[in-house]
């Protein structure tokens, strides 16, 4: 048991310093439902059986064909004639022993027809190369079933996918450029207290060299308040001043020269930054009022009653602020100086948390459930990442298809731009249209291209028509979908196969955030977009 | 139902294997190349004659070798001097435990082979500096997925010093397009280099920042961080007691790693540092960058799809670079990477080194190593004086750099540098010297 945690750990190493031990256990715990192991869901499937996907399950009525094994790594040529779950099942499972692969020989509607609560069981559903009907029904079960479903599907040189989630919540969003949270325009009363017990025109020289840049700022911002009518720094002018006051800050050597004290100049390239007003915003506000943070159930998710309690920290011990992050950033000073420094913050980011937790156990209360429910661990995880809290709520498909509520605005306005990719989204409705008709796609086969250009042209415009969507499609596009002719060449796949199963890991991990809700990318330029439909 | 085109070998066609590649070559379209023409023998060109070179057979390699296949190459080499670890089966899907310690090509080669027919993989087992410029001149395309910049910077000038000029003009039979991939986390970019004619990977060598290490003070006797107790152990205490002999740290070597975990916590515990970690310290000992399957996958497929562009003139290929990143959504930027007009590399115009003749050769060496559009390892600076080769610094041969290190405190008036002399350097980053003109100011 031991060694196989080890050389797991080992095995697993590069991914674990990114989304942690913890991450990873989700992962674990996860099951996967692909549908249609076509190029683009066994890529999708491979990305998610390398890192350790708990279990997978192929769902797939389809039997393997010369042209599946041409383009598919994961189907051989003597799986011909095979059920194309089995076959791509075996060699996706042969991958990585720690994951579990299943296959059901079955097609999604059948499934849907007899026992739709299959798919109730699986922590995500991805979709690929589902037909338009298929998908609708399917979409409809795994959102009222709250199953997050990820629709995929490599057309030509086009790559599409959708999600669909009610509500995601994330709260290790792991953001690039995050602010730091130093508090120097409103210190609590242990950092003021902290800053007060440097004095720095009593220090010495090595002292004075190796004062964290924060204590300088924090003490010359004192003295600038105290000037100036308690009013900080506020344009440029304002801030150029300010820095040259603490520039002047600097220790004389004997002849009169400004010594060369590093510290000093990181807190004059740091003025800005510290100058950030600690506040909460828009986006944190619109959590805190919305409806589920406000109207606590036994039903209430974990991350929502965190939250209250969390909005209840800021209207009391908080002050109208968020509990501290606690974290500091690595500055030039001595070992002592920094570690106290950063003890300070650590210890009121406890503090604060410990408060937080006071208020989830109230919350818990009020609706009849154990102070247990919740973990002292998830809240001040939750503490730590406060200001970065992220809801991700996708429209369904039903209302992205309904006539009612199709999103022209995003439709119309995309499409004013020459280069859009939303011209391909509108092209993949048209050719699902085209199967819906002619039960095939447009160009399979060379005869059929030329005269498959105007079919698909009265498509194009029935689904504008049924839509009202006033835009312009250039023929070009409409002979290039006829030329593809359903082909999936496997480099698209590929590629689409990376974006999906990172969005899969993320919707599984709650770790960083999940696009919402349509991505599309566009082999010929290799540009991209997202656009919300 | 279309039937291939025939292929003598009977395992390695059946019907309908290559469709869905054919309609990108047979069909004429809106938005193909002006160059292409749709024909049948396009298909055999790619099966039977271009030669592709993948460069390196890790995480973006397998996936590019499994790309380059399912299009249709099949005559493809593979370059990786490294052997398989058991950190590598995350993401390097061709190799499974029982293939730890084998070298990467191999296993990669013979994976490919087996599971697509006809597919025939050339591994390597070597460094890319231990094949000159006939071996190179040989293929089509190379690509890379390396993981190293002064890697990239050499096959970069490899495919440079391959152009052949008439009169100045260059001639475009001796460009071998080079695409080149990089990832880390949830990063990653890709680009496509005509050397010669595009931004090659010097001209915009500001994109690779270089690795910035902690100050040796903070190491030594100020540290704040974890990390900073960690390189104490590798860079202070491990020569001073070698623990395990007089051999340096090997960071594959978990002992060594231990032993360094060790000493950080002891010295974090001094301190009052909380953080060190067994995962913190190989981190930091081996510079380990994160990695994960799907970036991997995305940016190969990019450079895979360049590939059969340019191969097949089916589309006009990327112009010239794409950034990829999906830590929020998912985020692509596409834009043209300028040529830099004195590039050290592709320029062809010697480069300016602009001095007073009282400065040290010291202050030359730093600048060839500082500068950002420069950054070299270890450069060689020779010149001619009174017609002879003379070595003014050589960090590489133990006996020469001792020889010529005195020189390094001289003056360049001192060692006899006039004017307008020329410098040739050598130096990892390159196959070939660079050439600098040193200009004395005032």
């Amino acid at each position: 048991m031991a060694a196989t945690q080890a050389s797991k750990e080992q095995k697993y190493d590069r991914q674990l310093r990114l989304w942690g031990d913890h991450g990873q256990e989700s992962l674990e715990n996860a099951h996967v439902c692909l549908i249609n192991a076509t190029a683009t869901g066994t890529e999708i499937l491979k990305n998610l059986v390398l890192p350790g996907i708990g279990a997978f399950t192929i769902v797939d009525g389809h039997t393997v064909s010369g042209e599946d094994v041409g383009n598919n790594f994961f189907l051989s040529n003597n799986s011909i004639g095979k059920n194309r779950a089995q076959a791509a099942t075996e060699l996706l499972q042969e991958l990585n022993s720690d994951v579990s692969g299943n296959f059901v020989e079955e097609s999604p509607d059948k499934l849907l027809d007899n026992d739709p609560e299959f798919f109730h069981r699986f922590t995500i559903v991805i979709g690929v190369h589902l037909p338009e009907s298929t998908c609708l029904r399917l979409g409809s079960v795994l959102w009222s079933a709250s199953v997050p479903f990820l629709v995929c599907r490599t057309y030509g040189l086009i790559g599409y996918m959708r999600l669909a989630v009610q509500e995601h919540t994330v709260i290790e969003s792991h953001p690039d450029n995050a602010l730091e949270d130093l508090r120097l325009d409103q210190p609590f009363s242990e950092l003021k207290k902290h800053i007060q017990s440097y004095d720095l025109d009593k220090m010495d020289k090595k002292d004075h060299s190796h004062t964290p840049w924060v204590i300088i700022v924090a003490k010359y911002l004192e003295k600038w308040l105290s000037e100036h009518n308690c009013q900080p720094p506020k344009n440029y002018k304002e801030k150029e001043a300010f820095r040259q006051i603490i520039r002047e800050g600097l220790l004389k050597n004997e002849n009169g020269f400004p010594e060369d004290e590093e510290n000093f100049e990181e807190a004059i390239k740091n003025v800005n930054t510290a100058l950030n007003p600690t506040k909460i915003h828009s986006a944190l506000e619109d959590l805190f009022n919305s409806e589920q943070c406000n109207n606590i159930t036994s039903q209430t998710p974990t991350f929502w009653v965190m939250l209250r309690a969390v909005k209840e920290f800021v209207h009391s011990e908080g002050n109208g602020s968020l509990p501290v992050r606690g974290t500091i950033p690595d500055m030039i000073a001595d070992s002592q100086k920094f570690i106290n420094l950063q003890n300070v913050y650590r210890e009121k980011a406890l503090q604060d948390a410990a408060a937080v937790s006071k208020h989830v156990e109230r919350l818990l209360q009020s609706v009849a459930k154990p102070p247990e429910s919740i973990c002292e661990k998830d809240i001040k995880l939750l503490c730590k990442n406060a200001s970065f809290l992220r809801v991700v709520r996708c429209r369904s498909l039903a209302e992205e298809y309904s006539v009612e509520s199709v999103n022209k605005d995003e439709i119309t306005s995309s499409m004013d731009s020459p280069d859009s990719e939303m011209v391909f989204y509108l092209m993949l409705r048209a050719v699902d249209r085209f199967y819906q008709q002619h039960s095939r796609y447009p160009g399979v086969y060379n005869y059929q291209v030329e005269d498959d250009i105007s079919k698909l042209k009265l498509c194009v415009n029935s689904l504008l028509q049924e839509y009202s969507l006033n835009v312009n499609i250039k023929d070009d596009y409409i002979h290039e979908f006829c030329r593809y002719g359903a082909a999936e060449p496997h480099t698209v796949a590929a590629f689409l196969g990376g974006c999906a199963a990172q969005e899969a890991i993320k919707i599984v991990s709650h770790q960083f955030v999940p696009f919402s809700n349509t991505f599309i990318y566009n082999a010929m330029s290799q540009t991209s977009a997202t656009l919300n439909l | 139902m279309a039937v291939d085109g025939g292929h003598r070998d009977s395992g390695c066609n059946w019907e309908g294997r290559w469709n869905h590649v054919k309609k990108f070559l047979e069909r004429p379209g809106p938005f193909t190349h002006p160059d292409f023409e749709p024909s049948t023998e396009s298909l055999q060109f790619l099966l039977e004659t271009c030669k592709i070179l993948v460069i390196g057979a890790g995480g973006l390699g397998c996936e590019l070798l499994k790309n380059l296949a399912l299009s249709g190459f099949r005559l493809i080499h593979v370059v990786d001097m490294d052997i398989i670890d058991v950190s590598n089966l995350n993401r390097q899907f061709l190799f499974r435990p029982k293939d730890v310690g084998r070298p990467k090509a191999e296993v990669a080669a013979d994976f490919i082979n087996s599971r697509i027919p006809g597919c025939k993989v050339v591994p390597h087992f070597k460094k890319i500096q231990d094949f000159d410029d006939s071996f190179y001149r040989e293929f089509h395309i190379i690509v890379c997925g390396l993981d190293s910049i002064i890697a990239r910077r050499w096959m970069n000038g490899m495919l440079i010093s391959l152009l052949s000029y008439d009169d100045g003009v260059l001639d475009p039979s001796s460009i071998i397009p080079l695409i080149d991939g990089g990832t880390e986390g949830f990063k990653g970019n890709a680009r496509v280099i005509l050397p010669g004619m595009t931004a090659c990977i010097d001209c915009t060598l500001e994109l690779y920042p270089p690795q910035i290490n902690f100050p040796m003070c903070t190491i030594a006797s100020m540290p704040r961080l974890p990390e900073h107790c960690i390189e104490y152990a590798r860079i202070l205490q491990w020569p001073k007691e070698n623990p395990f002999g007089e051999i340096s740290l090997d960071g594959d070597n978990p002992e060594h790693i231990q032993w360094v975990f060790e000493r950080a916590q002891e010295r974090s515990a001094e301190f009052s540092i909380t953080g060190v970690t067994y995962r913190l310290t190989q981190g930091v000992v081996k510079r380990i960058i994160p990695a994960v399957a799907s970036t991997n996958a995305v940016i190969a497929a990019s450079c895979a799809t360049e590939v059969f562009k340019i191969a097949t003139s089916a589309y006009i290929p990327l112009n010239n670079y794409m950034v990829f990143n999906d830590v929020d959504g998912l985020y692509t930027y596409t834009f043209e990477a300028e040529r830099k007009e004195n590039c050290s590399a592709c320029s062809q115009v010697p480069q300016d080194l602009q001095f007073p003749p009282s400065a040290k050769l010291q202050e030359v060496l730093e600048y060839l190593t500082e500068n950002a559009s420069l950054q070299m390892k270890s450069p060689a600076i020779t010149t001619t004086l009174e017609g002879k080769n003379k070595t003014l610094y050589l960090q590489s041969v133990k006996s020469i750099e001792e020889r010529t290190r005195p020189n390094l405190c001289k003056t360049l008036k001192e060692l006899g540098l006039s004017d307008g002399q020329e410098l040739a350097v050598a130096d990892v980053t390159t196959p070939q010297t660079v050439l600098f003109k040193l200009n004395f100011t005032n």
